[in-house]
């Protein structure tokens, strides 16, 4: 039986003691042990950041890719061998600023995969700049007066993005961000998973202690539908976006792959390459 | 009779202006004659000036002549921008119902034919172009019969009615052309062809079949000038062979998945053109440091910036060979006619895999859509090659959990290739400079050795005829060198120049990087003069030549970039310009 421990390699993170990342590490090889993958079918795709390192740090296939489109990379990837299990993770920078556009297109896309974003509102590895997700009046290196442009609001985004999983988890709680990550493995179309992930050394507001003082765990909210968006976008209003759990998920919604015209059941990297004389010469036909 | 004819119809975009030179090419095509086409439009769906110029003759052309033997006009803008290239020998065929006006100075009668009206008697003014066409073939004397097969073809799932009625609109545009023409019918009329059935096809039809039959399964695309016809014929035909095309938000993303696709062992890539090829270049980079197979089209238009989007220019010659920050290895190569479109983009997919590294098929404006009649493809000569790709093969345990060396430095640089979920080879991928395990690493030692072991790979390129070689001479007084669409220019004029008694050699580059510095030395070093001639301001091309070749007291260069491609009077005139110039 494969455990938690077969996904892990040796070797050593580079991430400051303390990071929330190494808790993000722990869930994603938990959840993958709980869901009986072996590694060498489980592929985790990350961006660039402190938070870009985690492909390096799971033993599975990983896949460093450049700032933002982890992604891409990902859906490609789950395009070429659908029998793969494809995780992507990077920062809230990588996720947020620099590849927004791929983060709302990934959802409205559904193509099934799992995107755990490490949530630590501000950029660390290049020593403290704020970040889409700093709060207003977030004093950095680069808003020494203060963020002036409101935090980006990920759960909502995703909710009016066409999501058919949305969740949000904290570092803290590996418990519980280890039954989110593991449903979203489960979960058939593109799981949209934000982590409060604190950064120790730059961000001095949004700490464990914090977040522990300000979070609701959606299982602590009598009677929370996760199948009703509408219920969904209220919940994360309401709270300010600080909510855990899983906040919604669709699961009739057919998956991208599910719905592509002609694609192949088998995985297309299993697909001879060269076509036959006959079939050529079909397709010269249309020029003649 | 004519040995080729130049036929032009031109009108506002929008009003059927494009499939009239369809309908008018199909049928010539039929009747086994070669055909070459360009395309004046603009950016813009309706409205603006829009002409097709097809060149039509018994023998293989790949350039629009300077001249124009018949003119068709649906409006009077046609006539004043176009009249020029006419000569007394020519003709305009021009709709009644604008009440055309010839300028003084043109020297070709113009006839005025009631095009839109008896359209719109036969039922709607659609038609006018089949009007047109009925009187174009009165000029060339040609069988109805011809575009029986072409209106069939076309209208057939319309029904009978719609069928009779385009063939009636043909039959009275002849008719009604043949009384005005009185004896002179036919005047126009062809050399005879060979009847062979042969492809008609755009360079963009060419790539995307060779990427098909290259075993393709992936694209990721986002629609552009003059690329998009690449991504809509995998549209139709993927789905045939499994496979699947994503329109991405941007081109990033689509080269990132082409990367993520390869990366898991499917044969994927992207088309694009300047702007797009501009956005990708980080992605370009991270395929060259992760040796992710990669290949991307860039279908050159005019620049900078959003510049001549929709003319002829060869200008990302540079940036093709350069772009990306750091170094990689990376091959380009350029096609300059239809077949080698179809044949280079099958090499590219080979050699992306071989060597793992990025290709970039370079197109131009002209050779991605300008149609061309293209002898057939040969399916014995399709061969696929994937290079160290590890399948189907037993990796052994190891204890340590150590990683598969994927990245590891051997003698020609290629290491052997591992695609995810193959047990037992697990191993890490970074655009980080890494260890042959894939693990980052800042060692002086390591960055040598992996950075010595990417670059290597391009001393093994395996490109069949990087170079198109027309060298009759040994001794040449001037060797011609161009790449992509401006071959068949190039071909006329050498052709032309040796029949006025000059040595003249012909050169066209078909793999840009690395350079075929052994094929061009000796062609350069037994020149007088080396003419390089190239659609863009800077002489990228003859740069290059210098670069790696040398021979700067005689390498010479053409350039034109006003966003037309070369003509082969304009051509002689500038060359016969330059050797007067004492340069020669």
């Amino acid at each position: 039986m494969v455990t938690f421990k077969d996904f892990r390699n040796n070797v050593k993170p580079n991430w400051c003691p303390g990071c929330g990342d190494f808790s993000v590490q722990a869930a994603i090889q938990r959840a993958a042990a709980n869901v009986g993958i072996q590694p060498h079918d489980l592929a985790v795709i990350s961006g660039i950041g402190c938070s870009g390192r985690i492909s390096g740090y799971i033993h599975s296939y990983g896949f460093h890719g450049i700032h933002g489109r982890a992604l891409p990379i990902a859906q490609g990837l789950k395009m070429a061998n659908k029998d793969l299990h494809v995780i992507a993770s990077g920062g809230d920078g990588d996720g947020f600023a620099i590849g927004l556009g791929h983060t709302i297109h990934s959802i409205r896309r559904n193509i099934d995969l799992t995107y755990v974003v490490m949530d630590n509102q501000i950029y660390g590895l290049t020593k403290g700049q704020t970040s889409p997700r700093s709060a207003e009046g977030f004093k950095t290196k680069s808003t020494p007066g203060g963020a002036i442009e409101p935090s980006l609001k990920p759960l909502e985004l995703a909710l009016t993005s066409g999501a058919t999983f949305v969740a949000q988890g904290f570092s803290s709680d590996i418990k519980e961000l280890t039954a989110i990550i593991e449903a979203g493995i489960n979960h058939k179309g593109f799981s949209f998973i934000n982590v409060f992930s604190p950064c120790v050394t730059y961000n001095k507001v949004n700490t464990y202690d914090w977040f522990k003082e300000n979070l609701t765990k959606l299982s602590d909210v009598e009677g929370y539908d996760h199948t009703n968006r509408e219920e969904a976008i209220k919940v994360v209003m309401e709270n300010e976006g600080l909510v855990t759990g899983i906040i919604y998920q669709n699961e009739e919604a057919p998956s991208y792959q599910a719905q592509v015209p002609g694609y192949a059941d088998t995985p297309l990297v299993d697909q001879n390459l060269k076509m036959s004389e006959q079939e050529f010469n079909t397709l010269l036909q249309d020029f003649m | 009779m004519l040995q080729q004819l130049s036929w032009k119809v031109g009108g506002q975009q929008g009003e059927g202006i494009e499939s009239t030179g369809e309908i008018f090419s199909m049928a010539m095509n039929r009747l086994g004659y070669y055909l070459y086409g360009y395309r004046h439009f603009s950016s813009r769906i309706k409205g603006g000036h829009t002409n097709n110029k097809i060149c039509v003759r018994p023998t293989q052309v790949r350039t629009i002549p300077d001249d124009l033997d018949i003119l068709v006009a649906f409006d009077q803008e046609t006539i004043d921008v176009n009249y020029k290239e006419l000569t007394e020998k020519s003709v305009i065929l021009a709709d009644a119902k604008f009440s055309p006006v010839s300028p003084e100075d043109c020297l070709a009668p113009m006839y005025i034919v009631p095009f839109t009206e008896i359209a719109a008697e036969l039922g709607t003014s659609l038609m006018k172009n089949m009007v047109a066409i009925g009187a174009t073939s009165a000029l060339l004397n040609l069988d109805k019969a011809v575009f029986q097969g072409v209106v069939d073809e076309i209208f057939g799932k319309k029904g009978t009615e719609v069928v009779e009625k385009n063939m009636q609109a043909i039959q009275q545009g002849f008719d009604v052309m043949a009384e005005q023409l009185g004896d002179r019918l036919g005047e126009w009329q062809l050399i005879e062809a060979d009847g062979k059935h042969r492809m008609f096809m755009i360079g963009n039809d060419a790539i995307a079949l060779g990427a098909l039959t290259a075993g393709v399964r992936f694209m990721a695309a986002y629609p552009i000038t003059p690329a998009s016809e690449i991504m809509e014929y995998m549209i139709k035909k993927l789905p045939l062979f499994g496979g699947a095309v994503i329109q991405t938000e941007d081109e990033i993303a689509a080269a990132t998945m082409a990367i993520g696709s390869n990366y898991g062992g499917v044969r994927a890539f992207t088309a694009s053109a300047g702007p797009g090829l501009s956005l990708m270049m980080e992605a370009i980079g991270l395929s060259g440091m992760t040796e992710q197979p990669l290949v991307i089209v860039d279908t050159q238009r005019g620049g900078p910036s959003t510049g001549l989007p929709t003319k002829q220019e060869q200008s990302d010659l540079m940036q093709m060979i350069y772009g990306t920050h750091g170094e990689i290895p990376k091959v380009v190569i350029a096609p300059s006619t239809g077949e080698e479109a179809f044949f280079d983009t099958i090499q590219a997919f080979n050699i992306a895999e071989e060597l793992q590294l990025p290709v970039i098929i370079l197109s131009d404006l002209q050779l991605s859509l300008g149609k061309q009649t293209v002898d057939p493809f040969d399916y014995s000569k399709i061969e696929i090659r994937r290079g160290k790709l590890v399948q189907n093969e037993e990796i052994p345990e190891s204890v340590d959990k150590s990683y598969f060396k994927r990245f590891e430095v051997t003698e020609d640089g290629v290491s052997p290739r591992v695609l995810p979920g193959t047990a037992h080879a697990i191993h890490h991928v970074t655009g980080v400079e890494h260890d042959e395990t894939g693990k980052p690493s800042e060692a002086a030692t390591n960055r040598i050795a992996q950075m010595d072991k990417r670059m290597k790979k391009l001393k093994h390129v395996q490109f069949n005829e990087p170079v198109y070689k027309n060298v009759p001479y040994e001794e040449a007084d001037i060797l011609f060198v161009g790449f992509n669409s401006t071959r068949g220019v190039l071909e006329e004029l050498q052709q032309t120049l040796i029949s006025q008694g000059m040595k003249v050699n012909h050169a066209h580059i078909r793999l840009i990087h690395p350079f075929p510095v052994e094929e061009m030395q000796p062609l350069v070093a037994n020149a007088k003069k080396v003419v390089v001639v190239e659609n863009n301001a800077t002489g990228q091309l003859a740069n290059i030549l210098k670069m790696n070749v040398g021979g700067h007291d005689k390498v010479v260069n053409v350039t034109k970039y006003d966003g037309t491609p070369f003509l082969p009077l304009q051509l002689e005139k500038q060359v016969k310009e330059l050797l007067a110039d004492g340069n020669i």
